[in-house]
């Protein structure tokens, strides 16, 4: 087998992204990287002109369209792909990989079943038919060591070099040993968590959050009303990732308020961008043609809203923004309701 | 529609290796001096790698040493061996001169761990005799065979009679041929479900039935104390697990043992859940020390033979009752939550020779049936093994399970990572359980009645719920009959979907299955769990027992139909 016998070690990367290309850039600083497109066009730029439209890539960088040619190359694997395609990509590398391979996704999304999101069908969701990306890569492939990418990390402040920090969640020792030591450097700080779920969900729930603080400042709204979202969504995001199984700590961490905080503050995020143009009159059609990538907030609200109806959970915040998103419901209007949510206690879930 | 139940099939199974010198537990035996002293070192090794050098070693020592003499005092058993109680008063004024003189060194509180380890390890060893095994086997065969023939083949020649066999009264399902393929390739881990004590008399047997070598397993040290027990585990290549002892230099010891026996290629085979499931509930989360071995030797296997390793395959087992014996002082047990005891309590259904035998006659001569469920073998990761030993992924394609023990391209020790492996194994055994499980008749039965009662008192938690008087506990015929009739169909659905097996019996008419089920379920108990008053009414005279069998159906979701 090559990977066995090669003597340098190649990094794979699954996505040519913002963020997959800004975290192929920085694993090249200190190895050889294969990055996986699938559009033959970006593989082709970045083999011959060394760019991802228009972004600079790093000359370790060596672009691939074939599955199996990057399987055989790396044992450590970074997917980055947005949730609505992750899927159908891991499962066009799982004949390819094998249970030597580690793989460390940043996808902040969810998966639902494909058949629960047909319309018309009495659907109860369940936390059965949600999967995060860990989830799906373990369904999907016989590849057990998995590992995440989560933290405050907007991909155009990274690819400024600017410094910041993640956090590599796992099971596994292995597996945050090997992503501190291939992604840390003097401007990159990377923690470790042992609550895979519990970050993954952190960076999946905050992009619910990221759109309200977008909303309020298109509404023209100040820093003591996104204070109150900051701090009302954080104890939302605690709810729900109870919810579906990750523990309290890792939401209070890089991870969650670092992250949250991030994207709630910075007009660079695409979730951030989708809230502010709702609130400037514009409909959820209309954002998402002129958009380049995913707001991942969007489909994670939808599927979020399905489970609150099957369950306990108290989540004003995702349900207003479901009517704001799918029914047409104005956000001063769904600014008024959360106004007169009968919130009581401040903090009750430490 | 009514399912198809796998009938049972009576079958002969020739041995698979005929003479008992080809057997891995007779290598073992043969080389006993050797392997116990391999076992001191792994232990040893194991222990010092988790303590380190330094005082933690020291302290660890001294910990056991003051739980030792704790147990013999505080609970002491007939099967302690006389010189413990100077053993340890030695251990203890060794340590005393350690921690005052000035020159010890870490040598020697290393020769303190060997005196200890090489104490437990001679304990644990099992005394493997062929000729007491085959002799044991023809004993229980035989006296099985004329308490069944005597009961039920009619005329005077009936003692004599070979009518019925013991696959008559036990009957073995699932995938007996894969296991028998499987245990001429590799090392096979049997871990079956745990209900009552008589479970590795009869694991014993169904392992000599189906014609594989003699399996080597950990018996709890308080079944030794019966003397009738003790002859059948020491003949049949048991090793002793001590629960009252908790402390890490015992636990590693037994580890150590485990693992190296794995490792020389002996089967094995062991009750994950611990203990006797109290609740009567099937296993929902095992205890990971023992499985870790498996997950361990397989490794080890890797490491020394690379591909040519013998691999190790662990085949979950369900033992289905409809009677258990022990039922009524395990559920009161289970309820007084005293399983976290500090030390073991013992229960005494089984206290003495006497009270076995008249049980094994009782069960012998009266209708109660037991079927024993073999699943589908796994690796160590939990992935379905084919008839050839190759592992498969969900898709059928075959994969080589030393891929999960490799990093940066070769097999490597990484104790967490095998951890959570183990944990892994131990879910997914949890799941093979539950679809492997044969619904019979009783548990229907126990289970319908049991939810209608809690229906009725949905304001009451477990413990007033199991307090109501006598006459709130009737439960109309008509009422009955009809959950009862939805229970079945539900299981029968699950059944379809392969969640659960069903025992032949079950497709006969409603009436018959009932009738099957009041007839049998807890049948020897001195109060009947399920009955009938003179209006046909159904009734229980004891609700925590009919609690015990209704856990049989637990973790089904067949609750949701109430």
């Amino acid at each position: 087998m090559d990977l066995r016998n090669s003597s340098e070690k190649k990094v794979g990367v699954i996505g040519a992204g913002s963020f997959g290309t800004v975290i192929a850039n920085m694993l090249a600083e200190k190895n050889k990287v294969i990055l996986f497109a699938r559009k033959p066009e970006i593989v082709k730029e970045i083999n011959e002109k060394g760019t991802v439209e228009g972004r600079q890539m790093h000359a370790n960088i060596e672009a691939t369209g074939d599955q199996e040619y990057l399987a055989s190359q790396c044992q450590v694997i970074f997917p980055i792909v947005s949730s609505t395609g992750f899927r159908e990509v891991i499962r066009s590398f799982s004949p390819f990989l094998h249970p030597y391979h580690i793989l460390i996704h940043g996808t902040k999304g969810l998966d639902l079943a494909h058949h629960l999101e047909e319309e018309g069908q009495p659907i109860r969701v369940t936390r059965e038919d949600i999967k995060t990306m860990s989830e799906v890569i373990l369904e999907e492939t016989v590849v057990v060591r998995v590992g995440c990418l989560a933290g405050p990390n907007l991909a155009k402040e990274m690819a400024m070099k600017q410094p910041a920090a993640t956090v590599i969640a796992s099971k596994y020792n292995e597996v945050i040993l090997e992503g501190q030591r291939l992604l840390r450097s003097d401007r990159f700080q990377v923690y470790g968590n042992k609550d895979l779920i519990g970050v993954e969900l952190s960076g999946v729930l905050k992009n619910i959050i990221a759109i309200a603080a977008g909303a309020l400042s298109g509404m023209g709204l100040g820093e003591n009303a996104r204070a109150l979202l900051i701090s009302r969504g954080m104890v939302e995001t605690i709810y729900l990732g109870n919810a579906l199984g990750g523990s309290t700590k890792s939401f209070i961490g890089l991870a969650g308020i670092g992250d949250l905080v991030a994207t709630c503050s910075s007009n660079l995020s695409r979730n951030f961008t989708v809230g502010f143009r709702l609130a400037k009159g514009e409909s959820l059609s209309d954002i998402t043609a002129t958009m380049e990538e995913t707001a991942e907030g969007i489909n994670t609200i939808r599927i979020m809203k399905q489970l609150i109806e099957n369950s306990n959970v108290r989540a004003p915040i995702t349900e207003n923004l479901y009517k704001v998103l799918f029914e047409g419901m104005k956000v001063e209007e769904a600014l008024q309701y959360l106004m007169k949510y009968p919130f009581n206690v401040d903090v009750d879930f430490l | 529609m009514e399912p198809q139940a796998i009938a049972y099939t009576k079958k002969k199974y020739s041995p698979i290796l005929p003479t008992h010198q080809e057997w891995p537990v007779m290598k073992l035996a043969k080389n006993r001096k050797e392997f116990i002293l391999e076992v001191i070192d792994a232990s040893k090794k194991r222990i010092q790698d988790l303590t380190g050098e330094g005082s933690l070693l020291k302290e660890e020592l001294e910990l056991t040493m003051y739980r030792e003499k704790l147990r013999l005092k505080e609970n002491p058993w007939l099967v302690d061996p006389d010189d413990e109680g100077p053993f340890w008063n030695k251990i203890r004024s060794r340590l005393v001169t350690l921690a005052n003189e000035k020159s010890t060194t870490e040598k020697d509180y290393k020769e303190l761990l060997e005196e200890i380890t090489s104490r437990y390890t001679n304990e644990i060893a099992s005394n493997f005799k062929p000729n007491h095994y085959k002799f044991t086997r023809r004993l229980v065969t035989f006296g099985f065979s004329r308490l069944l023939n005597a009961s039920r083949v009619k005329g005077f020649k009936s003692f004599w009679s070979n009518q019925y066999s013991l696959q008559d009264k036990i009957h073995i399902t699932g995938e007996t041929e894969h296991i028998r393929k499987l245990a001429a390739k590799g090392t096979i881990v049997m871990v079956p479900t745990h209900f009552s004590n008589i479970d590795s008399i009869l694991i014993g047997w169904v392992i000599s039935t189906l014609g594989l070598p003699p399996f080597i397993y950990g018996a709890g040290l308080n079944l030794f104390n019966i003397q009738l027990f003790a002859y059948f585990m020491n003949s049949l290549g048991a090793y002793k697990v001590d629960r009252r002892k908790k402390n890490l230099v015992y636990i590693e010891t037994l580890k150590a043992y485990s693992s190296q026996a794995i490792q020389a290629g002996c089967h094995s085979l062991f009750f994950p859940g611990g203990t006797r499931s109290r609740s009567g509930k099937i296993e929902s989360k095992v205890k990971l020390g023992l499985l870790s071995t498996a997950v361990e030797a397989q490794r080890a296997n890797y490491q020394k033979h690379g591909d040519k390793a013998q691999r190790v395959f662990i085949v979950p087992v369900t033992l289905n009752y409809h009677f258990v014996l022990e039922a009524p002082g395990m559920i009161k047990e289970y309820l007084k939550q005293s399983g976290q005891e500090r030390f073991y309590v013992e229960n005494d259904e089984y206290s003495n020779s006497y009270k076995i035998v008249k049980f094994l006659i009782k069960f012998f001569t009266k209708g109660s049936d037991i079927s024993v469920s073999i699943g589908k073998p796994l690796d160590v990761l939990g992935n379905y093994v084919d008839e050839e030993g190759n592992s498969l992924d969900k898709k059928g394609r075959v994969i080589d399970t030393k891929d999960y023990f490799i990093s940066e391209g070769e097999v490597n020790v990484d104790k967490q990572r095998e951890e959570e492996y183990t944990a892994r194994l131990g879910d997914i055994l949890v799941k093979e359980y539950h679809r492997i499980n044969r619904v019979f008749s009783s548990h229907i039965a126990a289970f319908t009645a049991f939810q209608l009662i809690k229906k009725k008192n949905k304001k009451l938690d477990l413990y007033n719920l199991l307090r109501l008087p006598e006459e709130d506990l009737i439960i109309p015929a008509d009422e009955y009959l009809e959950m009862f009739d939805k229970v079945r169909e539900e299981v029968f659905k699950l059944h379809k979907y392969g969640k659960v097996g069903i025992a032949p019996h079950l497709t006969r008419s409603l009436e018959e299955v009932m009738d099957h089920g009041f007839a049998n379920v807890g049948m020897y108990h001195a109060k009947r769990t399920l009955t009938r008053n003179t209006q046909g009414d159904v009734i229980t005279e004891d609700l925590t027992l009919l609690y015990f069998y209704h856990n049989r159906l637990d973790g089904y979701g067949l609750e949701k139909l109430f």
